[in-house]
């Protein structure tokens, strides 16, 4: 398997055009947003409970800061993602270097994972310069580490299921635009499927509940691993990337 | 080296190449002749296995494109006709992920990228990016993209389109140096160079073989004569046209078109008999204003206008 070449081929895409160090800026810009206001509304409300004499027991800052802030960090992947996995395969198809590429002797099941894991090195990066922000809480205040690290851990799991969408709905199409609207629409869809939930009955309910994406990452920010959000997550990838392999052997098909 | 049978192709309900068959020996250079939208492009990209036939079987060094691609893809260099190159790379990061993809061994990789930089001579533009380059440069980048793992076969898809005719005379001079040791097949209109380049050709139209076998043999093959262009004023055309019929191994004289009313005359005698000769002195003897007398060279290109003759307004699209 000649993954390497591939994933070196695509970082150095991302690295040598803007697109990395424009996409990492506007993440870090709206996710150090997030985290300001956020902090600073906790730090009110701690404030305000510590005056209080009757309050303030309640108040922690894993479930004050860190869980809405991944919440956060999930809405805003879902709108960007896209974005970063368009260009994986429509690019290619649009200038031609397809034809060259499927050409080499590498297997197309190497070439789809030289995208997605050149893709998700990108991600992991932009996750990681987020951890900046528990530091500085850490500078203030005591923090668990626990929480934090199964909350990154649930992200760079959401973050591969957003990956592996990206990336099979790139190899559909030649039009990056399209390959961003087509991901986006299957993300998007799997994430407003839990809220449909509540007015649902009650079996159908839990089935459309567990489908939802983002649902799925809250139990990572409180600091569990729950098998069965791991399993859903690596599943979602899985299939997703089985459909990507599917549309580009799609080629080799006789017709 | 290459071995095509029967090979067919359809796009939905149009026929793009129908019971293609050739074979190219190793070390042979062949030129792939026909017009636009003949199915020149659409043979490659079968050789390469960019997209598998509709029918027929292609094989490549010994292996089936479709059922080995993967044999194959190790022992073929491919340039399409559209040279698809990473805009955002620079040149020689771009040779590197090639030769590492097409799977050059590590130690070799440096080499092999800075001996087809130097063949294509593009080495003075390594750094540069590939997307700033001009036609030319990007040109050869593609075909160096092609010869940088020392391919056994070489699959062209019209390398020397839009260079300039130094680039071209460069182009050919390295493509003739790769003979021997690479078998090459070459797509191209150019006729010229396919005489230049090329030790045997296959002309393709509509989708099928008209033509194939080495150049002299084909020229033999489609015009059995020898011509000479003869060009007098003064006397009646049909005495002329008599009289030439009298010298001895010319077996036809037709009339040429003559627009300033002095005839020209088309002398075919058989292949190997010079009639030259005895038209000056015939001329000479019957005191004709002799203008001109001209042995007309029987080239490839007839030989191209005559199998294609008529398909020379096919339309420019390639499916």
């Amino acid at each position: 398997m000649k993954i390497w070449p591939i994933f070196k081929k695509e970082m150095r895409l991302y690295f040598t055009s803007p697109v990395a160090w424009v996409i990492m800026a506007v993440f870090l810009f709206i996710a150090g947003y997030f985290f300001y206001s956020i902090f600073s509304y906790y730090a009110r409300v701690s404030m305000q409970s510590a005056m209080n004499p009757m309050g303030g027991g309640g108040l922690n800052v894993t479930d004050g800061v860190l869980r809405p802030l991944f919440s956060n960090f999930s809405v805003i992947l879902l709108l960007m993602m896209p974005l970063v996995t368009m260009r994986l395969f429509a690019e290619e198809r649009r200038s031609g270097t397809i034809e060259l590429l499927l050409t080499y002797p590498i297997r197309d099941g190497a070439v789809l994972l030289g995208k997605f894991l050149a893709a998700f090195a990108l991600y992991a990066l932009m996750i990681a310069l987020t951890l900046l922000y528990p530091a500085i809480i850490w500078y203030f205040a005591p923090l668990e580490w626990g929480p934090i690290l199964t909350g990154y851990v649930g992200l760079l799991l959401m973050g591969a299921t957003f990956i592996a969408v990206g990336v099979f709905a790139s190899s559909l199409t030649e039009n990056q635009i399209v390959a961003a609207l087509v991901s986006f629409l299957i993300l998007l869809m799997f994430w407003v499927v839990g809220w449909s939930a509540d007015f649902a009955d009650p079996a159908l309910g839990r089935v459309l509940q567990h489908l939802s994406l983002t649902e799925h990452n809250d139990s990572f920010a409180k600091g569990v691993f729950e098998t069965k959000d791991i399993i859903f997550y690596v599943n979602f990838t899985l299939v997703a990337l089985f459909l990507a392999l599917r549309s580009l052997e799609a080629r080799r098909w006789k017709g | 080296m290459i071995e095509v049978q029967n090979l067919t192709k359809h796009y939905g309900p149009v026929t793009a190449i129908r019971d293609v068959s050739f074979s190219v020996a190793p070390g042979e250079i062949v030129g792939f002749l026909g017009p636009n939208g003949a199915g020149k492009s659409t043979t490659m990209r079968i050789l390469s296995c960019f997209m598998p036939a509709s029918g027929g079987t292609a094989k490549v060094a010994g292996y089936d494109v479709f059922r080995e691609s993967l044999e194959v893809r190790r022992r073929i260099g491919y340039l399409p006709e559209s040279v698809p190159l990473y805009t955002d790379l620079r040149v020689a990061p771009y040779l590197e992920f090639v030769a590492e993809a097409k799977g050059v061994p590590r130690g070799d990789r440096k080499k092999r990228v800075a001996d087809a930089m130097d063949r294509c001579r593009i080495a003075d533009v390594q750094n540069r990016l590939i997307g700033k380059l001009s036609k030319g440069y990007r040109q050869r980048v593609g075909l160096a993209q092609a010869i940088v793992s020392d391919p056994a076969v070489l699959i062209l898809d019209e390398p020397t389109i839009g260079l300039d005719p130094k680039q071209i005379t460069e182009i050919r001079e390295l493509i003739k140096s790769l003979a021997g040791d690479h078998t090459v097949i070459l797509s191209t209109h150019i006729l010229p160079e396919v005489s230049m380049v090329c030790s045997s050709v296959v002309i393709i139209n509509k989708g099928a073989i008209v033509a194939q076998g080495p150049i002299d043999s084909l020229v033999e093959q489609f015009f059995p004569t020898a011509r000479v262009e003869v060009e007098i004023a003064g006397p009646p055309p049909h005495a002329v046209r008599d009289a030439l019929r009298l010298i001895p191994g010319v077996v036809a004289v037709s009339d040429l078109p003559s627009s300033d009313g002095i005839g020209r005359y088309m002398v075919e005698s058989s292949r190997g008999r010079d009639v030259r000769g005895e038209v000056f002195l015939l001329a000479a003897q019957k005191r004709w204003d002799l203008r001109e007398l001209r042995r007309m060279g029987m080239t490839l290109e007839e030989v191209f206008l005559h199998v294609v003759a008529g398909e020379q307004t096919a339309p420019e699209e390639t499916p």
